[in-house]
């Protein structure tokens, strides 16, 4: 079979597996699968205003999800997305807050891309250098710096310098200048989707179209040939994790001027993690992460109308997403299935 | 600043805080001395709590709760090292999967088995211990006497770990495994056994590490309430340099941070810059900030048996 074939097919597989695994254990808690995966579609696409927020769901995990492939794609695990968001998330808030009288078309680049360029340092310059000149492995370093980014926020918030006055801990709200505008009235779709698909085009044209995303290709598929190549391997760990960084920062920055408008206190984004198992399920591809993308966040729009609908908790869609990954990275079981099928077919046959 | 430090609260709470994160730490030096990267322990300890309270409330007994959480948490380390070992599986990517299956699984199980109220507030707790004579000596007392039993086996477990990984053969052979198993193999050792049992004592640890946090510290579980500590036990085991004293050194200095940072409550700042501390440590030391933290060498590489 062709490898490409073979890229589709083996995670539509592995998201049909897990949505069978997902029924079993729905029947063994009393719960009707069939009218709880129903319920899952029609929140997610059963209406207007529901694909909308569907769509609007997908944009952070889309830009986040660019940013792990392109680093996957080099080799490199950037576990640390959900910190470079945070950091995108801050900056992005503090520039649309603290700066006044800047015309739109002034604020909202120059929010996004001190974004960028933050989140940027965080994923690429510090893990980046660490990998590249001492061997310190990305998944800890990025991940350590997550925690960093995550309790810097919470420094800022509670009582801290970017608190709004009074006792809640969230910033002020952000400059209307600073707003991305929304597309549908009344849900949090904003031209924000616009930014997602032509991130997602860019990066496809760099990985696959420029000598930069060749050769960080080629030092993720076999470091030691890319270095008697000629090609400089540090260079490429530093601008591939840094790239990584830029898109998730740009995600946090989005997220804040298009949906949230204020950064409020919290432990988690719940971006970052999924836009990694986002980027695992596409293999990395930019143009698979949109689809992938759309994937997880019709689970997220859906589990809500679930367990409104259905009563079935909303964290089965937790489950049937862990599952997802499992068989996407353990594909050798798909691979198990299919001889034991075939064996069995055989025997059939035989007999 | 002087009162918090001589408050025999903040040194009993840094032994409770290092102890969820120095049993995972422990765990996870086996594992990766095997040569497995075991990211799943978050998964695990969420998991193993989580049952714990489901056992030990259904059998009013916290002990076979803590034995429900380990039979559990193996289960799960197995299907890990059968997917990470046996099919070569990427482990990071596994591990993740893991963590957020079990993140889902346990909060939908708490929903469906307990409801919105969450688990029964007559959940039977693992005991206290107090020590003779230690007891009665003024502050040491109490800081020493009076713990969690899986405070005091979580201290038994350290020296014997570390006598195990060091002093033993099966040791040394776990060691090799995951420096060379090619040579390993070489040798007549048997490099897929050896990681399973790597990974399955991993698992066993986390587990505890996770009954503790739901029937030790606590008699109740909530969502998601491992909290990265499965994540912070690897920083602590890379701190101290894949060792088991090293790992508890690790665990306390990252438990003095979180105790630290309790009792500045009223001051969030200082009490947020004092939780970042563990995390940038972490990566100075892997930098080589204070002597390099080098990792076994086959660490987190599939191995495929030759014959």
């Amino acid at each position: 079979m062709s490898k490409v074939l073979k890229s589709i097919y083996m995670p539509i597989l592995a998201v049909v597996i897990a949505i069978i695994i997902g029924s079993i254990i729905m029947l063994a808690t009393g719960f009707n699968p069939v009218a709880a995966y129903t319920s899952l579609f029609i929140g997610a696409f059963g209406t207007f205003p529901n694909i909308a927020n569907t769509l609007a769901n997908a944009v952070p995990l889309i830009i986040t999800g660019l940013g792990v492939a392109i680093a996957f794609n080099a080799g490199l695990f950037n576990i640390g997305a959900e910190g470079q968001y945070w950091i995108g998330a801050i900056v992005g808030t503090w520039i649309g807050y603290y700066f006044k009288g800047l015309p739109w078309y002034i604020h909202i680049p120059f929010a996004l891309i001190a974004a960028m360029v933050a989140g940027g340092l965080w994923g690429g310059i510090i893990p980046g250098f660490a990998k590249a000149y001492t061997g310190a492995h990305e998944v800890i370093t990025t991940m350590m710096m997550s925690y960093v980014a995550i309790y810097f926020s919470h420094y800022l918030l509670e009582f801290g310098p970017m608190m709004e006055k009074g006792s809640v801990p969230q910033s002020p709200l952000i400059k209307d200048s600073a707003v991305i505008p929304t597309i549908v009235p009344n849900t949090q779709l904003s031209y924000g989707i616009v930014i997602a698909l032509v991130a997602a085009l860019f990066v496809y044209w760099l990985m696959y179209k420029t000598v930069w995303g060749y050769e960080m290709r080629a030092v993720g598929f076999n470091q030691r040939a890319s270095k008697y190549a000629g090609m400089n391997v540090p260079f490429n760990i530093v601008l591939s994790l840094s790239l990584s960084g830029i898109f998730a920062g740009l995600a946090g920055a989005v997220q804040i001027l298009g949906v949230q408008h204020r950064l409020y206190d919290s432990f988690t984004s719940g971006y970052g993690y999924t836009a990694i198992v986002v980027a695992l399920l596409a293999k990395n591809n930019p143009i698979g992460v949109v689809f992938s993308a759309l994937l997880f966040a019709a689970l997220g729009t859906g589990s809500q109308y679930m367990q409104l609908n259905a009563q079935v908790p909303g964290q089965l869609t937790d489950v049937i997403t862990g599952l997802i990954i499992f068989f996407v990275a353990a594909d050798k079981i798909i691979e198990l299935f299919k001889t034991m099928f075939k064996k069995q077919k055989k025997e059939e046959l035989a007999s | 600043m002087k009162e918090i430090l001589l408050n025999p609260q903040l040194w009993s709470a840094t032994l409770a805080m290092a102890t969820p994160l120095a049993l995972p730490a422990l765990g996870g030096t086996f594992s990766e001395r095997s040569g497995v990267v075991n990211i799943a322990m978050e998964g695990i300890m969420l998991i193993a709590a989580f049952f714990a309270v489901l056992f030990a409330h259904l059998t009013g007994s916290a002990w076979l709760g803590l034995l429900g959480a380990v039979i559990v948490g193996m289960i799960v380390a197995v299907i890990f090292a059968w997917a990470a070992v046996t099919l070569t599986a990427d482990q990071v990517i596994l591990g993740m999967a893991i963590n957020i299956f079990a993140s889902g699984f346990t909060a939908y199980l708490l929903n469906t088995i307990f409801g919105f109220s969450g688990t029964p507030t007559d959940t039977p707790m693992l005991p206290n211990i107090n020590i003779p004579i230690i007891k009665n000596i003024p502050f040491v007392g109490q800081i020493l006497s009076g713990n969690s039993i899986i405070v005091y086996l979580m201290i038994i477990l350290i020296f014997a770990s570390d006598y195990f990984l060091f002093h033993t053969n099966l040791g040394l052979r776990i060691r090799a495994v995951g420096e060379n198993p090619e040579a390993a193999e070489t040798a007549g050792i048997n490099v897929i056994k050896l990681r399973y049992l790597g990974v399955a004592l991993s698992g066993l640890f986390s587990a505890i590490g996770g009954a503790y946090l739901s029937i030790g510290l606590l008699n109740s579980f909530s969502t998601d309430m491992s909290s990265g500590r499965g994540y912070i036990a690897l920083a602590a085991m890379i701190f101290g340099k894949w060792t088991p004293f090293g790992s508890f050194g690790a665990a306390l200095l990252f438990g003095f941070a979180t105790a630290l940072s309790m009792q500045l409550q009223n001051s969030a700042l200082s009490k947020n810059i004092i939780m970042m501390l563990p995390y940038i440590l972490t990566v100075l030391a892997l930098v080589g900030v204070g002597g390099k933290s080098v990792s076994p060498a086959a660490d987190g590489v599939p191995y495929t048996p030759k014959k």
